[in-house]
């Protein structure tokens, strides 16, 4: 094999470390070129977006807390109307039960009262009734007596005066001696 | 100059392509030795490739991001934030953004081209543009470091902080070689050289196939399969290595603008 390997300096060989001015310069230009691109409007153009994305998930975030904010502030105050709304109900129910307890007591107290008023008027009543009978009794009882005795005796006993004495006399006896059985 | 190379009239034996077939003739004039060439071609044509997948990918701007420019953005924040916000970091990586993306596509895009077949040749395989990339980020970093920290910056770079007295003597004149001299150098010839070599086993490769194949006895003739196999395989390493060196070349710059910015901590 080491005849593959002979110097090749004679042969007008390519240094390969010496560089062609040319392709420097176009390879130069080239970076030059691209370099101004991605400075102008590559990179730019990114940031931009990368800058408007980071934006949008700071701002979503921050709309998501204000979100989760108000709803749990709202959850809040839907307890709280509850809570009052079942006290405000028990307050009713215990005012209801109450005031009907007032109603019945004061239904009874007045029916009491009605029963009591009418039991009183229908003693008067009776009461009244049994002294007009009393004296109409009196009176009459008196008259068919004096009448009967009267035709009885065949003595006139139309001197009123005496005659009623006897009369009230009579009941008057009569009155005691139902005291007294009644005794 | 040594170079692999074999007189034309022993044409019977293997033949392989030198450093000579990576030296195309010009486009225009057509066939000259000098002029237009394939490389400056395909340099020009980077340029508008890579400009114009990321215009398009950046050009509608949507908050919720298409196909386009999903990958356009995958590939920007790529080198946004793994190399320039990671390397530089603060607040001034934005400022060294534009430059590393255009390094690292521009490169990238030149250095795939030899592995997609019609183009099938690294432009970096000739020094030129290596040492033109290598010099612009040699005078870009010095001109941050200068900028940053004066003419004070030049000390900074050489004169280690921590370092006892008496060995100062060895250690300023390894950190003026290695900062000032082998830097730019390294950073050129590393890209420049693994392309030349890459393609160079790929091409050796090709016509080892077709040698082989050409040959009379079959059981030398089946040999090929096996180049073909190692070629293939060589061709995927050679592939990986050309985004790797895009990636290297990046970083590296990301690293010496870091260490120009930060001198005095360093």
């Amino acid at each position: 094999m080491h005849q593959l390997i002979i110097s090749a300096a004679a042969e007008g060989d390519v240094n390969p470390l010496v560089p062609n001015g040319w392709e420097m310069l176009v390879v130069f230009v080239g970076f030059a070129i691209l370099f101004f691109i991605v400075v102008k409007f590559v990179v730019p153009m990114f940031e931009k977006t990368f800058a408007e994305r980071a934006e949008a998930i700071e701002g979503g975030i921050a709309k998501a807390e204000k979100a989760q904010a108000e709803a749990s502030a709202a959850l809040e105050e839907y307890k709280q109307q509850l809570t009052d709304a079942r006290t405000e109900a028990n307050r009713i129910r215990e005012e209801a039960r109450a005031e009907g307890a007032q109603i019945l007591a004061d239904l009874k107290e007045k029916a009491a009262a009605e029963s009591a008023r009418i039991t009183a008027q229908a003693h008067a009543q009776i009461e009244s009734e049994r002294q007009a009978a009393v004296v109409s009794l009196r009176s009459e009882v008196g008259t068919l007596a004096t009448t009967l005795a009267g035709r009885i005796v065949g003595e006139s006993l139309d001197d009123d005066a005496r005659a009623a004495r006897v009369v009230d006399r009579f009941l008057a006896d009569l009155e005691s001696q139902n005291a007294g059985a009644a005794k | 100059m040594i170079a692999l190379a074999l007189p034309a009239q022993n044409s019977g034996d293997f033949n392989p392509p030198g450093i000579n077939e990576l030296h195309l003739p010009a486009i225009l004039p057509w066939g000259a030795a000098e002029g237009f060439s394939k490389q400056m071609l395909l340099v020009l044509l980077s340029v508008v490739f890579i400009s114009v997948f990321f215009l398009l990918a950046a050009r509608k701007q949507q908050l919720v991001p298409g196909r386009l420019q999903f990958a356009g953005e995958a590939a920007y924040g790529f080198v946004r934030n793994g190399i320039a916000k990671d390397i530089i970091g603060g607040r001034d990586f934005m400022k060294y953004v534009p430059l590393l993306f255009s390094l690292f596509f521009f490169i990238l895009v030149n250095n795939i081209y030899g592995a997609i077949p019609v183009f099938q040749l690294p432009t970096f395989s000739h020094v030129g543009g290596a040492y033109v990339l290598a010099g612009l980020v040699y005078v870009t970093w010095i001109a941050i470091g200068v900028k940053k920290n004066g003419l004070r910056y030049f000390k900074l770079a050489t004169v280690p902080s921590g370092v006892p007295w008496y060995i100062l003597p060895i250690v300023i004149p390894i950190e003026i070689i290695s900062n000032f001299a082998v830097r730019p150098v390294t950073h050129s010839l590393r890209l420049f050289a693994t392309m030349l070599a890459g393609h160079l086993i790929v091409m050796i490769a090709g016509s080892g196939i077709e040698y082989l194949i050409m040959q009379e006895n079959f059981l030398l003739k089946g040999t090929s399969v096996l180049v073909l196999v190692g070629a293939i395989a060589m061709y995927m390493l050679e592939a990986l290595i050309m985004v790797l060196q895009a990636y290297v070349f990046t970083l590296l710059t990301a690293i010496y603008i870091e260490g120009a910015l930060h001198a005095d901590s360093h």
